[in-house]
């Protein structure tokens, strides 16, 4: 494959557009205020996506984007709310190009709002260039497979959905789970071939005592100069919520581009993120598609997620975990849904699960990691990994099975297999799955745990694992013939 | 211009517009297809992202249709939606990029032409004048275009040529090495062939229970996490077809570099190149623009039938058709469309119908028997398979192929459904099998289907009653369903010698699995416990297709008769 641009396009970074945007223009003339939007009129050299600044007669200043052109309408959505707004006494500059921000490496250690501006008493961000905040599609040729293990230390991530680097894997939780525990464990732990991770934290609609959890559990990698916090907080303005990811990820995509580090992109929740592009579609009277949500929720969201990956040529990388809430528990709900269709795989945590005392609460049935197969294995990881993997997987299967079968017709008329089967989940569940909030298990533990909650089962029913690596890892039981 | 909403554009002033007309939409020339004229008003889709563009901004009729370039040098190439090739394109990919006609690395590449008719002979469409022998794995010809015909003033001799010289003149006009391809009419054939001629996929699930013909549609249908892009991915690399078109519609980039990754590295056993290089991957990723999207599947069948006509056997591949109905439902809603079911528009099935049915097996101009498969992807949202998208495809495909999430997550892959999948042409291609040496195919493939449905109902008996209160030779048949789930539908697609499975292979992995349950039949009836049986170890059954080579039929029936001995040795 030749790749003759690679040098004419400059460093490779993202390319701003230069033309077909127009210079700065300003308007006072306001025709409409309707939910987070406002209609200029009488407008002209305004091109579409254009961003604009808002002032305010007593000094407010706000910011929207423009979401439709119609002759000399301008339909802008405010990130702020259009709150105490009236049709006389505003003044709108439009800033002649979509939204940019400074890029670079002085975000790390930042703590900003969802707009990026900050909100640690700091100056403002100066970057050594600046980007859009949307971002150009990576070119699928350019793109690397994902293949390197990123290891975060707990079992059973590592062990059945092994995240890889580049890859976009989000955690479905349902409120009340320690979804953002997790988040934080993988975001403080995560290592690949023994290289740290940059973290960008993204919280959208997180509560405060949710931002404040978090800002803990990750104090020691803010203050290494490792993470960039974006934080919209509940009652912070909807319609920002909007923006904060893809700042998030403009900023992520230069340091892994532009600065080769490896960067992991944490955005919670992103049930709150569709929310307020399902308010912006509602005010706007667009058809509905599911449960109100606009018709391209999808391409919405994927404009995020793909923004993941590894480059050629480029060292750094983008892995992407979203943590999505599903409404009462249902993954098919459109968000977790349409989230699930975009990403390589997802981790599932469930209540039943965490009502047994069982941390990180994942059901390691629903979950998967669609990169595993090439970031897990001999030469990634360790040889018997991929088989391991999937054997504990369908022996779980089998588990389940058996003990709901043992609760309609008892335990005593459950075949010897099918009670080995019980004896092996509860095992699994306490010797592999579960583990401390704090606890960071090399990959090595992980596996040597797996293949002891086996040990609970006849050799004959490990049917997915090679007979060299039964002989070479499994241990000795007693009883076995 | 007047509006400007995402990718609707309205313009207005343009009187001589017809209907798919391509117009270059402002000060950076991207492309937009006329979809509705009223008066001197007009309502276009942009196919790239229009910020930026502005009331009073310029749209300058192109007079042609959306339409790629096709000639040598598709084969291993990566094109987007719009057939721009992306191979030579930047890292970022910013709007307003030229088409391949504009290119300077597709024109000014040289070719070899070789003529194979003579100056004074008269063709007709579809007649050859000559190959390009460079060009990918299969050989090249250079056709008389659709509506030309008449005797060849000239033809250029052996030599080296660019994509847009001429190499003839017929009829008084004349015919480049490349062909412009209007996408959204389907290439002209003589006529359709009925009959079936199975397309072996290497998947036994498939060849063996649900077989799809050459030319005809099959439409995978599978919620997320269901490993419909892994089956996919599997056809594309052993289909015994001419020419793969994978068309990644609104799918992930990782995928496709997976896609592309992958088919570089493998070797083609009938050519000794690579896979890639009998492949075109049309790359149209999820966070592309999105009306590109929507082109992105006609450019795919457009080029399939490109190499229909030089007279192959080609599969288009689309993953996924759920995302250009989502192109279609979101530009009707900003059009203010009235909607049909869940907001998709209501021309939803006869779109899907226009994309289905250009599938065929044909005799084209020239005379070639040859066919276009198409095997598209179908993601319902949530899983449901009763949405719109799920219940138009199967209306015009032949085979079904529904993956369920339940095999998926007990990690049975490929996880298609034996009771939701369909295949309407399985009895002819069992005709051909039988009139091609195998004349036991239908009778495996009905023995099979009834052993699944037999083994499902007793697992839902066992579930109220227990296993120990079954009848022993009830217990068999339960154990011989999982014989056959476990020993031969459930295939490694990562496994050197699973990830493909000769027709042989897996003919001789069902009669091992059928012996030995007739076999474990005949130990009941002679008195033998059931669960002596059960415990017995079945693993050489089991690991039979990881532990044999891909079309070694013999070493899986050396394990039959091991097997059976032991078995014996139980009574």
């Amino acid at each position: 494959m030749t790749r003759p641009d690679a040098d004419a396009d400059g460093s490779a970074l993202p390319v701003p557009p230069s033309t077909g945007f127009a210079a700065l223009v300003s308007h006072g003339d306001v025709r409409e205020l309707r939910g987070p939007l406002l209609v200029a009129g009488g407008i002209e050299g305004v091109g579409w996506d254009e961003f604009a600044t808002i002032d305010m007669d007593g000094g407010e200043r706000r910011h929207g984007l423009v979401l439709e052109i119609d002759h000399d309408l301008a339909t802008v959505q405010v990130l702020e709310s259009t709150d105490g707004m009236s049709l006389g006494g505003i003044r709108i500059r439009f800033e002649g190009r979509p939204l940019h921000i400074p890029v670079g490496a002085g975000w790390l250690g930042r703590v900003c709002n969802g707009r990026g501006e900050p909100l640690d008493g700091g100056p403002p961000i100066a970057g050594t260039a600046t980007l859009p905040v949307s971002g150009w599609p990576l070119n699928p040729v350019y793109r690397e497979p994902p293949q390197e293990p990123v290891l975060t230390g707990i079992s059973v991530v590592d062990g059945l959905t092994t995240l890889v680097r580049g890859q976009k894997l989000p955690i479905f939780s349902v409120p009340g789970l320690p979804h953002l525990t997790l988040a934080t464990q993988i975001a403080a732990q995560a290592t690949s071939g023994g290289r740290s991770f940059r973290v960008v934290f993204a919280a959208m609609g997180l509560t405060h005592a949710d931002i404040a959890y978090v800002r803990d559990r990750l104090e020691e990698r803010s203050a290494g100069g490792e993470l960039v916090l974006l934080l919209n907080a509940a009652d912070d303005p909807v319609i920002e919520r909007i923006l904060t990811p893809r700042i998030a990820l403009t900023i992520a995509e230069h340091l892994a581009y532009a600065e080769d580090h490896d960067v992991l992109v944490i955005m919670s929740d992103m049930t709150s993120y569709a929310e307020a592009v399902r308010e912006v579609s509602a005010a706007r009277r667009e058809i509905p598609a599911r449960r109100g949500y606009p018709g391209y929720l999808y391409s919405d969201l994927a404009t995020l997620y793909e923004r993941c990956g590894r480059a050629k040529g480029h060292h750094g990388s983008v892995t992407i975990v979203p943590v999505v809430t599903m409404p009462a528990g249902d993954i098919t709900h459109p968000v977790p849904d349409l989230t699930g269709y975009i990403t390589e795989g997802q981790i599932v945590l469930a209540p039943g699960i965490a009502a047994r005392g069982i941390y990180p609460p994942v059901d390691v049935l629903s979950s998967l990691s669609r990169l595993m197969r090439s970031g897990a294995g001999e030469n990634r990881t360790r040889e018997d990994h991929l088989d391991v993997a999937a054997q504990v997987l369908a022996a779980m299967a089998r588990a389940r099975q058996a003990t709901e079968l043992a609760e309609l017709i008892g335990a005593g008329a459950l075949s010897e297999t099918d009670r080995s089967y019980i004896q092996y989940r509860t095992s699994v569940e306490k010797g592999l799955f579960n583990q401390g909030r704090d606890e960071n298990r090399t990959l090595d533990d992980t596996l040597d745990r797996a293949w002891e909650a086996l040990s609970a089962l006849p050799e004959n029913e490990l049917t997915m694992v090679s007979t060299a690596f039964l002989k070479r890892y499994l241990p000795a039981r007693d009883d076995r013939s | 211009m007047v509006r400007v909403s995402g990718p609707l554009v309205e313009i207005e002033g343009g009187g001589s517009l017809s209907m798919l007309e391509l117009l270059a939409v402002g000060p950076r020339r991207i492309s937009a297809e006329t979809v509705a004229v009223a008066g001197t008003r007009a309502t276009l889709q942009a196919y790239e992202y229009t910020g930026g563009l502005k009331a009073g901004d310029v749209a300058a009729p192109t007079g042609g249709e959306l339409s790629g370039l096709m000639g040598p040098g598709l084969l291993g190439g990566v094109f987007d939606g719009l057939m721009r090739p992306l191979s030579t394109a930047p890292m970022w990919l910013a709007p307003g990029r030229a088409g391949s006609a504009e290119e300077q690395t597709v024109v000014a590449r040289e070719w070899t032409f070789r003529p194979e008719a003579a100056t004074g002979n008269t063709v007709y469409a579809g007649g050859i004048l000559g190959t390009v022998p460079d060009s990918g794995s299969v050989v090249h010809r250079v056709l008389v275009p659709p509506g030309f015909s008449g005797r060849i003033d000239w033809l250029a001799p052996e030599g080296r040529v660019h994509a847009l010289d001429p190499v003839a003149v017929v009829g008084g006009r004349a015919v480049a090495l490349s062909e412009q391809c209007p996408v959204r009419r389907p290439r002209p054939f003589l006529s359709r062939h009925t009959g079936s001629v199975p397309l072996h996929t290497g998947q036994r699930v498939l060849d063996l229970l649900f077989p799809v013909a050459r030319g005809a549609a099959a439409a995978v249908p599978g919620g997320f996490g269901t490993g419909k892009t892994m089956m996919l991915q599997q056809i594309a690399k052993w289909s015994d077809a001419d020419v793969i078109v994978y068309v990644g519609c609104g799918e992930r980039g990782n995928e496709m570099a997976d896609v592309l990754h992958g088919l570089s590295e493998l070797d083609d056993g009938r050519t000794g190149g690579k896979l890639i290089d009998r492949t075109v991957i049309i790359a149209n990723t999820s966070n592309m623009p999105m009306m590109a999207r929507e082109a992105s599947i006609f450019t795919g069948i457009t080029v399939a039938e490109y190499y229909r006509d030089m007279g192959y056997d080609v599969v288009v591949i689309a993953d996924s058709t759920s995302r250009w109905a989502e192109a279609l439902r979101e530009f009707a809603n900003r059009n203010g469309d009235l909607p049909a079911e869940e907001g998709y528009p209501a021309n939803l099935a006869s779109q899907l119908a226009s994309f289905y049915e250009r599938a065929g097996r044909v005799t084209t101009l020239g005379g070639k028997t040859a066919s276009v498969t198409v095997i598209g992807a179908v993601s319902p949202p949530g899983g449901d398979m009763t949405e719109p998208v799920t219940t138009d495809t199967q209306r015009f495909v032949r085979s079904l192929w529904t993956l369920d999430r339940d095999l998926a997550y007990s990690r049975h892959y490929p996880a298609v459904s034996w009771t939701g999948s369909f295949a309407r042409d399985g009895e002819t291609i069992g005709a051909w099998h039988a009139g091609n040496g195998d004349p036991g195919w239908i009778l495996r493939r009905s023995r099979a289907l009834a052993l699944l449905a037999e083994s499902d109902r007793l697992a839902e008996l066992t579930e109220i009653i227990g296993l120990t209160s079954l009848p022993g030779r009830e217990r068999i048949t339960l154990m011989g369903g999982r014989l056959l789930r476990e020993g031969v539908l459930m295939q490694n697609a990562l496994s050197v010698n699973d990830g493909f499975c000769s027709a042989e292979k897996g003919a001789a992995l069902l009669d091992l699995v059928f012996d030995v349950v007739d076999a474990c039949q005949g130990l009941v009836e002679r008195g033998v416990a059931a669960t002596t049986i059960e415990q017995s170890d079945f693993g050489p059954v089991l690991r039979a297709r990881e532990e044999t080579p891909p079309s070694d039929a013999a070493a899986v029936r050396a394990r039959s008769s091991e097997v059976l001995q032991r078995l014996v040795a139980l009574q």
